[in-house]
């Protein structure tokens, strides 16, 4: 098959709400749910009530080898469940696809890693996981453990590495991976911004090897930076399939108009320790918006639910244009104490501000993710990814809207003399 | 399993038939992750106690030392002539492997959830990594039965040569065990509080801490329905070679340990599709 890499067919999937979202059954919940059924079916209606879903339905598209194509949509939108799928996790309820090549999948840095084991014993464990022969990892094991730069702790257990060190070691395993498919998710959203590039640098080269990568992930800067064409998927189902910027222009602007509303909810989900619930925009005197000014702050509301403690839990927000583009990136560290880490259990509003006359004027997103370098489960805490939208006026300045450029910030012009350091420059 | 077909390097992945055969050629290409699931689950036992290793000796040690007391001097458990000591320790060291085994093999999935929501490997690797991990503590345990044996001067025969043999049924009968558990583990979290009680009923329906001879011989076939009985028992007779192998009960025994085994196996590979979706 020549230069497909990748062939979907009809590809759908059915969870069983119940089966899914239920953590698990326990013999007490069959025996409530026999004799449910067995009085609705006395008084006449039906012995079961199933309610299903399709986390996907009827999704085909190829993917030629060597291109690297990235997968964007909402929080369930299927992007997780047709990954799961590709990589034999989970299995399809119909449809067929083709995978011509070996596939290395990565779901996550570091699965199967465990605490007590050093990092040695880990780059082994890992390896194997992610289905690496052990003559395989001993020739890359040099090369693993200078890019993790993690030499000196190499036979230190990694419950005593700091939250950078582990990452680092587990992407290092990861990167060395040499399959001819890759299917990868969300996992370049952790480490410092150096690893990150590092990162970005070696997943470029594993693209211009001729490898096929998929990549599914929230970050539109991600996404952009690496991939050619872009699948997005909006209920199971794709929505676009287009050359990556014209996709995500897409993406934000149906965002943009369906999300009207300037406040978003999100599902309770009780296998979270710690989720966004609500998220809305806010002005200065505390009212709901959509545009402001450029002289006013933008100040993003967070209704956060701490249900267990997560170490180490910081927020993550990114703003893009509408073309993608990132403008900003913060995270909670930028105020000295991170805020989110050791929250209390129980509801919290967080805010976020974002200063009067920083963005030039124009429309944005709004990207969240909670992320925990030191969580037990997953990296990725909560990822609800564009959460909202708003636009900026300038009324201010000479060119106002027309102003162009990434900043509306005014610049203090003057003649004469050096200005003064105390001086507050507006 | 997904209905798949590596043989020209392309997969193809399709929704699964009701009953999908064992892909043996799979499992030998993953024998490289069986040995490393095997060996971490030897190393993180033992990291950061005291005593390490020593473990796998003192805890069948202790156990026969608390059932010489309780069962030999105060209860006066016949033990076929044999020093009750030595008679206990037979059968808890093969005990200790089993009930370990099973304890394992039973936990082995939902302990490790990550794995299966995160990536694909065959399932079966885990209850069997399991199961293989415990061989080595029962090796380690066998030293303090050559030193009862010089003790009690109880000398070895060439019968002891079956040994090997008898801890190999004994892995298969843990094996389905674990097997059937595991995979109920991920649909019923009532198994993990059930497994507590199961292991100590079935240490007083196995004959551990008295002999089978113990039971009237025209129903004494009945406890070798419990399929680690009639081994346990033989295990017992070979290191001792105080009596004959009771073969009739050893062959019950292995059978029904094969029968669990089979259909343990058919069970987890049915299951095994939904792991990822219900754990």
């Amino acid at each position: 098959m020549g230069n497909i890499a990748i062939r979907i067919e009809n590809l759908s999937k059915q969870y069983r709400i119940g089966g899914k979202v239920q953590k698990y059954n326990t013999f007490r919940e069959i025996l409530m749910n026999i004799t449910k059924s067995v009085i609705r079916r006395l008084k006449g209606g039906h012995a079961y009530q199933h309610e299903e879903i399709w986390a996907l339905k009827d999704v085909s598209f190829d993917v030629p080898k060597g291109e690297v194509i990235g997968v964007i949509g909402r929080n369930g939108a299927g992007k997780t469940t047709l990954l799961k799928i590709l990589s034999r996790i989970t299995e399809p309820t119909e449809g067929s696809i083709e995978l011509y090549g070996r596939v290395g999948s990565l779901l996550e840095v570091g699965t199967g890693f465990h605490p007590e084991l050093t990092g040695r014993e880990n780059i082994y464990l890992n390896g194997a996981i992610l289905g690496m022969k052990r003559a395989e990892i001993r020739e890359k094991f040099d090369e693993i453990v200078n890019f993790a730069e993690i030499e000196k702790f190499i036979d230190t257990p990694v419950k005593r590495y700091s939250s950078g060190m582990y990452v680092r070691l587990a992407f290092a395993v990861a990167a060395h991976l040499d399959p001819e498919i890759l299917l990868v998710d969300e996992v370049l959203a952790v480490g410092d911004s150096a690893f990150q590039k590092k990162c970005l640098g070696k997943m470029g080269d594993v693209a211009k090897a001729g490898r096929t990568v998929l990549l599914v992930s929230h970050n539109m800067g991600f996404i952009s930076q690496l991939s050619s064409r872009c699948v997005w998927l909006e209920g199971g189902k794709i929505q676009q399939f287009d050359s990556t910027s014209a996709v995500i222009e897409g993406y934000l602007k149906a965002f943009d108009s369906s999300e009207g509303e300037a406040e978003a909810f999100f599902e309770e989900d009780q296998g979270k320790d710690f989720q966004l619930l609500q998220a809305r925009l806010l002005n200065y005197e505390g009212i709901i918006a959509k545009t402001f000014s450029c002289d006013e702050p933008v100040i993003i509301e967070l209704l956060c639910q701490v249900r267990k403690n997560v170490p180490g839990l910081y927020g993550y927000l990114q703003i893009m244009r509408s073309d993608g583009g990132v403008v900003m990136v913060s995270d909670s560290h930028d105020t000295v104490p991170n805020p989110l880490d050791e929250l209390a259990l129980g509801r919290h509003s967080l805010y976020i501000t974002i200063p009067a006359r920083s963005l030039a004027p124009g429309q944005y997103a709004v990207y969240m993710n909670f992320t925990s370098r030191m969580s037990s489960k997953n990296f990725n805490v909560d990822s609800p990814g564009v959460i909202s939208s708003f636009q900026l006026d300038d009324y201010t300045s000479l060119r106002g809207n027309k102003r162009g450029g990434y900043f509306s910030t005014l610049l203090d012009w003057r003649v004469g003399s050096l200005p003064k350091k105390n001086r507050k420059i507006f | 399993m997904p209905d798949t077909d590596t043989s020209k390097n392309v997969l193809i992945i399709r929704p699964p038939k009701k009953w999908s055969s064992i892909n043996f050629r799979e499992l030998f290409e993953y024998r490289g992750l069986l040995y490393f699931l095997t060996w971490r689950n030897i190393i993180i036992k033992y990291k950061q106690t005291l005593l390490g290793i020593a473990w796998a000796v003192l805890q069948p040690l202790f156990m026969m030392i608390i059932f010489t007391i309780f069962f030999g001097n105060m209860a006066q458990v016949p033990s076929e002539g044999v020093p009750y000591p030595i008679f206990s320790y037979a059968g808890v060291l093969l005990w200790t492997y089993f009930s370990q085994a099973v304890t394992m093999s039973a936990n082995s999935v939902i302990s490790q959830t990550n794995l299966v929501t995160k990536i694909y490997f065959p399932r079966l690797l885990m209850p069997v990594a399991a199961t293989a991990s415990g061989i080595l503590d029962y090796f380690i345990a066998l030293v303090i039965l050559v030193v009862m044996m010089i003790i009690y001067h109880v000398s070895p025969g060439p019968i002891m040569l079956l040994l090997p043999v008898l801890l190999f049924w004994s892995c298969v009968s843990a094996t389905g065990v674990g097997m059937w558990l595991s995979a109920l583990n991920v649909k019923y979290r009532d198994i993990r509080h059930i497994i507590p009680f199961l292991i100590q009923l079935w240490l007083f329906a196995t004959p551990v801490i008295y002999p089978n001879t113990l039971l009237p011989e025209k129903y004494r076939w009945v406890i070798s329905l419990n399929p680690i009985a009639g081994i346990i028992e033989a295990h017992r007779a070979c290191i001792l070679g105080h009596k004959p192998i009771d073969w009739l009960s050893l062959g019950i025994s292995i059978c029904v340990s094969s029968l669990i085994f089979a259909t343990g196996l058919f069970y987890f590979k049915k299951m095994e599709k939904t792991f990822a979706d219900i754990i």
